[in-house]
């Protein structure tokens, strides 16, 4: 494969590009709010206001960039692997059934501590589980796994309805959900934590996944950049037939890859589930699954991208809430507006800029561009 | 009409800091062929590519029957009369030959007339030059000499009158090869102008009527094929004597480590590419294999080092017996201290967007020294790398670079340096210094006959005739998918070449 | 005669409901043909729904409706070839962004402008497109079983309806019959070829992703201005992707998509019709089966096990000139 731009200084590559992509995504959205008749400026003071203003806020805040973490996480350690996870959404919510079936299991005999790692492992089972099926027809039958984790996200949203409008409903219910948890399956809420620095938070959903989430994001660190196993990934990622050359079996690291991408976006659910609502609903994720791939690709699929990025999109939910209370008429759907505009601009066209930026840097200073010194002979 | 059929002057070309066509200046008479010759990255394809409108020059002249013209699209040099039949074929390999030919030159926007026109027009190209193709075949069913002649009418239906081969034999067999020349005499005397572009000397020996030959981006020299020999015309191409004969003594064979029998093996295609082969390599000697392109040299190694499953046979290394037929893995058979330098570095003995680091421990990931449990041992990878670039003169001396930015050179140097130190007693190689530098081509080949005098079995496959004569201690000779014979390691080009060719081969047969 | 009363309102609806299918479904066809995957029909539905729902509610004209549909679904179609042809993007990312866009303006802008909610204004009867009565219909209406096939069934649609199945017909004749169609299943599949052959890889790319937007527009309007009175949040519903699913299935060919988004339909208007009615032998089957199964029949196609769907070889691969 030939790289089609000469080579940039690391700083311009992941810090600088991935700004102006980012700007010129909020511009655009500046743009719609423009249409709408709105200052762009009042919009964004207000989102701004509203993710961290007050300690509620930024507990909010962080609430949602958990959420964004997990599934930001499992696109990325897929894409490390040449896969393309666009399932996270489904893995996620087939996820929550894992977090539930313990949750309704065990808690009103453990305590939450208890309830806890057994609801992380049935979280991950299930995701890896349901992440499971397209890796292996993708590695044994060669089926594109883009599009059947796309409908396995469908058949996932069927397969979830169907569950919490039949049995996992409470016999004397109406509404499409499961009974509420007992104590021994709800996590601790983190606003102490927040309240350490000095803000003060009366009541949020902030939980302590959030530490999880973090927990996670090392871990995918050590896993990429410092196993054996990390190590046959990024092989099998940058080069199949390197992969094949070195004894790597392919099967095994799409498997793997997959179900530990799985894993993380089944992982998910804990935070709504287990963290903030008490029992499995509907539709818990809203999304999550693909604001992962926006989070991964202005991350650069690197964890300490990752976690920023989904900060950003943590305070864009919160501040977006908040938008649209002060703006009436500028819904939450702004959101994802944004969203879109982000996995635009920061993903399919992530090299708009680049060329340009390259002319500029070689006219400033032509060695930090590196310029290959090689003959192009063997082209 | 002019006795010139393209003139070239003064074309320039550069991609970034490389100058891949300086000044170049050529006449081409009508009628004839003319031959371009030139080692790969001499700027042979792109020059043509040049003429055939796919890029453009940065300064220069190009004329068609004397007149300027400008070609910026391959529109253009197909209204010069200008066609094609580009290395990797341009064909859609789920059409049908008539729509291959008709693609681009349909004529009208229903494609009714156009096909019938189409059906008609073969009929009399296949009469004219005994160019027979079923034209309702799809491409994808066809054997490769017949895909070639598809290119082949393509050009002519769309009325060229100069055709351009790039390196056409690559991909044939001999017999193909011969099929194909006779085509283009018969092209020849039917006027048209032939321009064949490749590395070979032999098939410029054989058919065209002038030579240019091109070095390092500058045409250096046209002579008549008839006034110039062999080895000049080696020399111009090179830029110096070619004296590729590498220091070293005699050879002192031990006993066999790798013996290799019955081994038949079939492509993606399911077609054999390698049949019933068997040999044996000794410790201290290096056993070459000759062979033009494509006669199962490549899927021959890729079985023995694991990457290929066979269809039948056995190696047999250092007293264990392996099955070929199963999926063996490269990482077994590297544990039991076979070693191989693939042919294709950048996408197979290397992962280009890695630190060199990495690289160094590519296939050999799973050795307890560079692991602490699950864990990479970061500082002794780190440290390993350091050494081998130190002893392998790897440049930049930078373990943390990415490999895509070390040179051609460096970059097989990394790869050799990974699978010598690793002391196996078995080494494969596949074309060691394609692509690389004079200087390093020096290095690697002495670090090949080390390996030899360290008592290791070396089997060394190259399209490189020298290299393989300058190398090898025994010499096997590959033609379609069998070993058609066995020389010394001093023996002729000419007794090699009839080989290849696979002379000795088909008299045998008859 | 009841069984075939209930068949014929059963086949009626299934039409109606594979109608926004089979559009969509040819608008890939025309990209995915060459070599531009494209997730995005999705939004680029419910973008054609949204614009034509707010033009014709403005204007009162369905026509003008449809007009504004296309534009709308082109420029976005645009979007995704300017990114993915002219900036050789990852195809997949961009269909997957513009889908969020999509979602997020439509509600955005008809919330701005009409202030409902999301919603457009319910359409009257002429911003609408009403079902035609096929000539005859009426007189032969009480002729048993062909009378009531050809009135209840065929006839009573609505122009766009018709349009639909001629474009089945029209997309097969423009692939194999035309010299664009010859060009446009090369480009999918050996994009060099094409340059080297003196054409345009990109115009020709940005020619089909053109064709896929108008027929995303066509499936778009149809759901805002015949099948519904006005523009609903999200009211694409997933269609864009059961019509992927679609065209997975019919192995990228016209009329086999045709079937597929039929059978999808039928699929469909079963779970509608059998909410709550038990079967004999199984019993009550739960409508998210129905809603599940074209998913699953896709899945099972793509694994191998009925027939193998290859793709376009060039397909989601940008075309770089190689050196």
């Amino acid at each position: 494969m030939s790289v089609p731009f000469a080579k940039l200084p690391a700083w311009a590559d992941y810090g600088l590009i991935p700004l102006i992509n980012l700007v010129v995504a909020f511009a655009v959205a500046g743009l719609v709010v423009l249409l709408v008749g709105e200052s762009p400026f009042r919009a964004a003071a207000i989102m701004v206001e509203g993710a961290f203003g007050s300690g509620r806020n930024i507990a909010y805040t962080l609430y949602y960039s958990t959420s964004f973490i997990f599934t930001g996480l499992a696109v990325a350690v897929a894409f490390h692997g040449g896969l393309f996870n666009i399932g996270g959404e489904g893995q996620a919510y087939i996820g929550g059934l894992g977090v539930a079936l313990v949750c309704l299991a065990f808690d009103s005999i453990l305590p939450w501590w208890l309830t806890f790692p057994l609801a992380v492992l049935g979280a991950a089972a299930i995701g890896a589980g349901w992440a499971f099926v397209p890796a292996y027809l993708q590695a044994k039958r060669g089926s594109h796994i883009v599009i059947t984790t796309i409908m396995f996200n469908f058949i996932a949203a069927s397969l979830m309805v169907y569950l919490l409008v039949g049995p996992l409903k409470p016999g004397n219910s109406m509404a499409p959900q499961t009974r509420n948890f007992l104590e021994g399956g709800q996590l601790p809420k983190l606003n102490w934590l927040i309240e350490l620095f000095g803000g003060t938070v009366r009541s949020s959903p902030f939980n302590l996944s959030f530490l999880l989430a973090l927990l996670c994001a090392f871990l995918v660190w050590v896993l990429i950049w410092r196993t054996r196993l990390g190590y046959e990934i990024r092989t099998q990622g940058h080069s199949p037939k390197a992969a094949r050359y070195a004894g790597i079996g392919e099967t095994r690291i799409i498997l793997t890859t997959m179900m530990i991408s799985g894993a993380l976006a089944g992982m998910m659910a804990l935070n709504p589930v287990m963290g903030d609502q008490g029992r499995l609903q509907l539709d818990f994720v809203t999304g999550a699954g693909f604001v992962g791939i926006a989070a991964a690709l202005m991350g650069r699929s690197h964890p300490a991208g990752i976690v920023p990025a989904a900060l950003l999109f943590g305070m864009l939910y919160q501040g977006g809430a908040e938008l649209a209370f002060e703006m009436p008429a500028i819904s939450r759907d702004m959101i994802v507006i944004i969203q879109g505009l982000v996995i635009l601009f920061a993903g399919a066209l992530e090299n708009m800029f680049r060329p340009s930026i390259q002319t500029l840097f070689a006219s400033v200073s032509p060695r930090a561009v590196g310029v290959a010194k090689s003959r192009g002979g063997e082209a | 009409m002019a006795e010139t059929a393209i003139e070239l002057v003064g074309i320039n070309k550069t991609f970034g800091t490389v100058h891949a066509n300086r000044d170049i200046n050529i006449a081409i008479p009508r009628g004839t062929i003319q031959g371009i010759i030139g080692e790969n990255g001499a700027g042979k394809s792109t020059l043509m590519s040049i003429l055939y409108g796919f890029y453009r020059a940065d300064s220069g002249e190009i004329l068609v029957n004397g007149e300027p013209r400008t070609i910026a699209t391959s529109n253009d040099a197909i209204a010069a009369g200008i066609g094609m039949v580009h290395q990797h074929f341009m064909l859609v390999q789920n059409f049908s030959v008539l729509e291959n030919v008709i693609l681009g030159a349909e004529g009208e926007a229903l494609l009714g007339r156009s096909i019938a026109k189409a059906r008609a027009e073969l009929k009399r190209l296949e009469r004219e030059y005994g160019l027979d193709v079923d034209p309702d075949a799809l491409i994808e069913d066809l054997p490769v000499g017949l895909q070639q002649r598809v290119e082949i009418l393509k050009a002519l239906y769309r009325g060229a009158e100069i055709l351009i081969l790039d390196e056409p034999t690559g991909v044939l067999t001999p017999a193909e090869a011969d099929h194909l020349f006779r085509i283009l005499a018969q092209l020849k005397a039917e006027g048209k102008t032939i321009v064949l572009i490749t590395h070979k000397l032999r098939e410029i020996m054989a058919i065209t009527d002038n030579v240019s030959v091109m070095r390092q981006g500058t045409m250096v020299a046209t002579r008549k094929t008839s006034e110039t020999n062999v080895e000049e015309l080696a020399e111009l191409m090179v830029g110096r004597r070619v004296l590729l004969r590498v220091e070293k003594g005699e050879a002192a064979p031990g006993d066999v480590l790798l013996s290799v029998k019955n081994l038949t093996v079939r492509d993606s295609r399911d077609c054999i590419v390698v049949q019933d082969v068997g040999f044996d390599v000794r410790a201290g000697e290096i056993v070459g294999i000759a062979g033009v392109a494509g006669n199962g040299q490549s899927e021959l190694i890729e079985t023995i080092s694991g990457i290929r499953r066979a269809e039948a046979g056995t190696a047999w290394l250092k007293g264990d017996t392996i099955d070929l037929t199963g999926d063996v893995g490269s990482g077994e058979l590297r544990m039991k201290g076979l070693a191989h330098v693939p042919e294709d570095r950048h996408h197979v003995g290397l992962v280009l967007p890695f630190e060199a680091s990495e690289n160094t421990i590519l296939g050999y990931h799973d050795q307890p020294r560079y692991l602490h449990g699950p864990m990479l041992d970061i500082d002794a990878i780190r440290q390993g790398a350091r050494d081998k670039i130190a002893r392998y003169d790897i440049r930049p001396p930078n373990e943390y670079l990415k490999t895509a930015n070390f040179s051609g050179g460096n970059q097989q140097k990394l790869v050799l340096a990974r699978e010598i130190e690793n002391d196996p007693d078995v080494l494969i190689v596949g074309q060691p210094t394609r692509g690389v530098d004079v200087g390093a081509i020096e290095f690697i080949h002495k670090r090949l006959i080390e390996m030899r005098d360290a008592g290791k079995a070396v089997l060394l496959v190259s399209v490189e005739l020298d290299e393989i004569r300058s190398l090898s201690d025994r010499i096997l000779v590959m033609f379609d998918g069998r070993i058609v014979g066995e020389r010394a390691g001093d023996a002729s080009e000419g007794d090699l070449g009839l080989l290849m060719a696979g002379v000795e081969h088909r008299r045998a047969a008859e | 005669m009841e069984l075939l009363n209930t068949l014929i309102v059963v086949l009626d609806s299934t039409i109606r409901l594979s109608i926004p299918l089979l559009f969509a479904c040819l608008a890939g066809l025309y990209s995915e043909r060459a070599g531009v995957f494209d997730i995005g029909l999705e939004g680029k539905m419910l973008m054609a729904a949204f614009a034509s729902a707010s033009v014709a509610a403005i204007s009162g004209s369905a026509w003008f409706g449809l007009g504004a549909g296309i534009l709308a679904s082109i420029f976005f179609a645009l979007v995704h070839g300017f990114a993915s042809i002219t900036h050789r993007g990852n195809q997949i990312v961009s269909g997957v962004a513009l889908n969020f866009v999509a979602a997020g303006t439509t509600v955005i802008l008809g919330q701005a402008w009409f202030a409902q909610g999301g919603r457009t204004p319910s359409l009257g009867t002429d911003a609408r497109f009403n079902a035609i009565t096929l000539p005859f219909a009426d007189a032969v209406r009480e002729i048993p079983v062909v009378g009531s096939i050809y009135y209840e069934l065929l006839s009573g649609h609505s122009i766009l309806v018709y349009f639909a199945f001629f474009m089945v017909w029209a997309t097969w004749w423009i692939l194999f019959r035309t010299r664009f169609g010859l060009r446009l299943r090369a480009v999918g599949e050996n994009p060099a070829a094409v340059d080297t052959a003196g054409i345009s890889v990109a115009g020709l790319r940005y020619r089909a992703v053109i064709c896929t937007g108008i027929l995303c527009g066509l499936a778009g309007t149809y759901l805002a201005l015949a099948q519904n009175a006005g523009f609903v949040k999200d009211m694409t519903a997933g269609k864009g992707y059961i019509a992927l699913a679609a065209l997975i299935f019919a192995k990228w060919r016209p009329v086999p998509a045709m079937f597929a988004c039929l059978l999808f339909g039928f699929l469909d208007a079963l779970a509608i019709r059998l909410q709550g009615t038990p079967l004999p032998l199984i019993g009550r089957v739960p409508s998210q089966v129905f809603q599940a199964l074209p998913y699953v029949l896709t899945v099972i196609l793509l694994a191998g096990f009925i027939g193998k769907a290859i793709p376009p070889r060039a397909g989601g691969i940008p075309y770089v000139k190689e050196r």
